[in-house]
């Protein structure tokens, strides 16, 4: 027996059993092709030689022995840098189904030791926090069958575009209108937006394909689909472009990327559809954005007006201003008046319970064009792991609260509260987006369900591959990698971002027409909500329903 | 689904036509409410004067209700002139808490301009309505207005009619609205009865409108007094009618553009777009979502019916120079004004709004398309 003292062991040897995930190999299948060494992107698997013992018995020399076969097998790395995240890229290349990662239902003691060389536990993704959301379990309810006949979703006509902009109150409106006077612009806008995600976050690929596939919603299909950068700019030549109107530009406390937004306003064919002045994010609520040096490539850098290779966090505030509010109130001023007062300029910030105060503040801005609340479920492409998993607030009891300040004060249609973090996260994106809107929404934003729908994200809650902040996305999706971005062909992006805002819109009328709802999108149509939780329901003002 | 009778005429009748109106719809009310609502009204043992004073309608369910009321109008500086009693046959009506009808006319107080006297009017209405809920509502009160008497009451139309012996002739109107109630979603209540009334205009809907709720909690939070009350989802139709035209100052055309804008392709195509776009977007909490077919009437005797934009209640409107009718189902329009000729009946569509005008002579057909007059903004 060999002495334990003799066996190679540190504080942070771990064996495969203590990983998330386990590779499952089967040798009798194998073909040995290397496919799925070559593709994971955490070299977590490597060729092996191994050798196996095979008993040997002699009958005629009635004498039992060994003998030894070498043979060549996978085996998972176990180094905390090299554990294997689940992607599954492995099985999906494999030939002949011989090998996939398998979840581990053990503990996961790798978790204690993801802070190697005292760098905490930094990665992409989301809050992991798997099961049913309040989102999920909300029903709808109120289905017409007295009076009011339900409708036909296949045949009737439905408005189900938004809002985005500041709503003057009525009397306000015709009076500036006799004067002559500025009304606030507004935008008719599909009421699913594609929630912020950065040129540089997002790779090349991955970018164009989603704005292909928004212009050919607004264009073919009459769905006003538009999508915000993130913090980061945009290619000049879509600054320079006709799509810029289906495009949300924000601005984040790092300011990349808009050195060359303005250089190009003299140049623009039409405003943008919005600006987002972030103040915060959801799943890293009080943290800058952040773009690790993995990412940051020839192209990025040149968008951001930065070096290559350098890790690019924004601070976590606008630090040139001397208080949020005041940060607040003079961003909004000046992003309103660089496009001549016609693009609605709005914030976004953290579900927090400190969002009321926020809306407060710009109820009395009156150049503030909506406000997104970012719920504790969005995600991110870099953060650390303590901020998105326990930092921020959920959206749904967020958001309802705000819209009921507004009811308060009989505001409600004047600031459009859009809500993102989580919408769609377990797949039910219209259940998800249409319950926000029925709880004071004006729309939603979803990013997550884009990345999953429209390009394959692998990502899951249980953990799985939450990779994006180090650029080794297997799908070609968050990486600025070529030869990882090359996987994704931007013709197959835009087909399915069609595809989905297609269904979306099918899905809204399916919810909407048993409501009775068609002339317009049932915001704060509470009445039609039922949730099985009564503490839920108090809390959302919505009926108990078991 | 409701069913909904108007009849105007040059010469005033009894309300008991418009109810055998409603009885040729029969089918289509449970009984758990009718409403009744004139104008241009004439007593047979009294001569109104719709210039010098105004008619308090309502129910009075108790004795002691009955001579707080006295009390509190006389306390509110408002002089009694005629008390209209209704031959009532108890046995006909259903509830039993009913010790009186109220139909009074008082004179109009003196010194006061019309904005002040339309808000005294109103504020009188409210006040009286929430001292009966204060006293476990044993004081119910319709209106108080000049040349407006209501009726509302649970049961059948005609029993209704039976029960106050409205077919004697002692009342007449050159305008009635009733409306056969089939109740909905909320409870029997005589406030949820149609027509609704606020400051002079008055609505009366079937069908349901499915945005209720977000109307409801804007028109709530514009905290304008009067709107208040919702027990039935249609009184918002009443609200609305009175925010735009009273409160936006918008001429009656723009009604329809707010309860049902157009879509925006065919507002790039409409001469007033542009304005009509930023009202669309500035109203956009006030967007029915029908089916309705809402009737009204203003206080200068205009009559009109609009239909919600998708067009799934029914509504015609047919009549003669002189005698008009308007009603849920077409059986109503013949009920009420059979020497017509039917083949001249209309049935509005989506977009349009039907005027009767005061002088009875043709209809008025407006389209959403069309361009209208817009003084102040346009």
């Amino acid at each position: 027996m060999v002495s334990v003292r003799s066996v190679y062991t540190q504080p942070s040897s771990l064996t495969y059993s203590d990983l998330p995930w386990i590779i499952e190999h089967r040798e009798d299948r194998c073909t040995l092709c290397g496919q799925c060494t070559a593709v994971c992107p955490k070299q977590a698997i490597y060729l092996t030689y191994r050798r196996q013992r095979v008993p040997k018995l002699d009958i005629l020399k009635k004498k039992r022995g060994n003998d030894y076969r070498h043979f060549v097998g996978i085996r998972q790395n176990t180094e905390v840098d090299k554990m294997c995240i689940g992607c599954g890229m492995c099985s999906s290349v494999c030939p002949n189904e011989a090998i996939g990662p398998v979840p581990n239902q053990n503990e996961h003691r790798s978790r204690f030791h993801m802070d190697q060389k005292g760098d905490s536990w930094k990665r992409g993704g989301r809050r992991n926090a798997p099961g049913k959301t309040i989102l999920d379990r909300i029903s709808f309810g109120r289905i017409s069958m007295l009076t009011d006949p339900a409708l036909d979703a296949g045949r009737h006509e439905f408005s189900t575009n938004t809002i985005l902009g500041r709503v003057l109150p009525p009397e306000e409106f015709l009076r500036r209108k006799a004067s002559g006077e500025w009304i606030p612009p507004t935008r008719e806008i599909f009421p699913f937006v594609i929630g912020s995600m950065s040129f540089g976050a997002l790779s090349p690929n991955m970018w164009l394909g989603l704005l292909q596939g928004v212009a050919y919603c607004n264009e073919v299909l009459g769905i006003p689909v538009v999508m915000a950068t993130g913090e980061g700019g945009c290619p000049p030549w879509v600054l320079k472009s006709p799509f810029l109107k289906y495009i949300i530009l924000q601005i984040a406390s790092g300011y990349f990327g808009w050195d060359e937004i303005i250089r190009a306003i003299p140049d623009m064919q039409c405003d943008p559809a919005a600006i987002e002045i972030k103040y915060g994010q959801g799943a890293k609520p009080g943290d800058g954005g952040l773009l690790m040096w993995f990412k940051v490539s020839k192209l990025i850098a040149r968008l951001r007006g930065v070096p290559e290779g350098v890790d690019l966090p924004s601070p976590p505030v606008h630090q040139t201003l001397y208080s949020i509010e005041e940060s607040v109130m003079k961003m909004i001023q000046t992003m309103s008046m660089a496009f001549n007062f016609r693009v609605p300029v709005y914030p976004k910030i953290s579900g927090s319970t400190s969002a009321k105060s926020v809306l407060n503040n710009l109820v009395r801005n009156p150049y503030a064009g909506a406000l997104l609340i970012d719920g504790i479920d969005g995600g991110t492409g870099a953060a650390y792991n303590v901020s998105m998993d326990a930092t921020g607030h959920p959206i749904a009891s967020n958001l309802r609260e705000c819209y009921q300040e507004l009811v308060a004060q009989g505001r409600q249609n004047e600031i459009p509260l859009f809500a993102a973090g989580g919408v769609g996260k377990n797949g039910n994106v219209t259940q998800n987006g249409m319950a926000l809107i029925m709880l004071g929404a004006s729309g939603v934003h979803i990013g997550k369900y884009i990345m999953q729908a429209c390009a394959g994200c692998l990502g899951n809650e249980m953990g799985r591959c939450n990779v994006c902040n180090v650029g080794i996305c297997p799908k070609g999706i968050t990486s600025q990698n070529e030869k990882l971005f090359r996987r994704l062909d931007p013709d197959d992006v835009a087909q399915r971002v069609a595809d989905t805002f297609s269904s979306i819109r099918t899905e809204m009328k399916k919810i909407m027409a048993p409501l009775g709802r068609s002339q317009s999108l049932p915001i704060g149509m509470s009445d039609a909500l039922g949730i099985d939780d009564a503490d839920a329901a108090k809390r959302l003002g919505i009926k108990y329903a078991c | 689904m409701c069913r909904l009778a108007l009849k105007t005429a040059d010469i005033p009748f009894s309300p008991y036509e418009v109810l055998t109106g409603m009885e040729a719809m029969q089918e289509g009310y449970d009984g758990s409410g009718l409403g009744l609502l004139l104008r241009g009204v004439s007593f047979e043992d009294y001569k109104y004067k719709k210039e010098e004073q105004i008619i308090l309608s309502g129910i009075a369910h108790t004795e002691q209700a009955f001579n707080r009321l006295q009390r509190l109008m006389e306390e509110r500086g408002f002089e009694q002139d005629y008390d209209h009693r209704f031959k009532v046959n108890a046995d006909l009506v259903e509830a039993k808490d009913r010790y009186q009808y109220i139909v009074r006319v008082y004179n109009k107080p003196d010194g006061l301009t019309t904005e002040e006297l339309e808000e005294r009017l109103m504020q009188t209405r409210l006040f009286l309505r929430k001292n009966g809920e204060e006293h476990g509502n044993d004081l119910t009160i319709f209106s108080f207005w000049s040349d407006v008497v209501t009726v509302k009451e649970v049961g059948w139309p005609l029993q209704v009619g039976d029960a106050l012996g409205l077919n004697d002739d002692r009342i007449k109107a050159r305008v009635v609205m009733a409306q056969g109630r089939q109740n909905t979603n909320y409870g029997i209540n005589l406030y949820a009865c149609h027509p609704f009334f606020i400051q002079g205009i008055a609505t009366m809907t079937n069908g349901e409108n499915s945005a209720f709720v977000p109307i409801k909690e804007w028109l709530e939070g514009k905290k304008i007094p009067g709107y208040m009350g919702y027990q039935s989802d249609s009184e918002v139709f009443a609200h609305i009618l009175h925010y735009v035209t009273k409160k936006l100052g918008l001429p009656l055309a723009a009604y329809k553009h707010v309860i049902t804008p157009l879509k925006t392709e065919e507002l790039n195509a409409h001469p007033q777009g542009d304005f009509l776009k930023g009202l669309r977007t500035a109203c956009r909490r006030l967007i029915i979502d029908g089916p309705n077919a809402i009737i009204g009437t203003l206080p200068d005797e205009t009559c009109m019916l609009a239909m919600d934009a998708k067009k799934l209640r029914p509504a015609t409107v047919g009549g003669r120079p002189g005698a008009w009718a308007i009603a849920s189902e077409m059986c109503g329009v013949e009920a009420l004004v059979p020497d017509r000729d039917p083949s001249l009946d209309f049935q509005p569509m989506r977009e349009h709004t039907v005027i009767i005008p005061p002088e009875r002579k043709e209809l008025q057909i407006w389209s959403q398309f069309d361009q209208f007059t817009l003084s102040q903004a346009a």
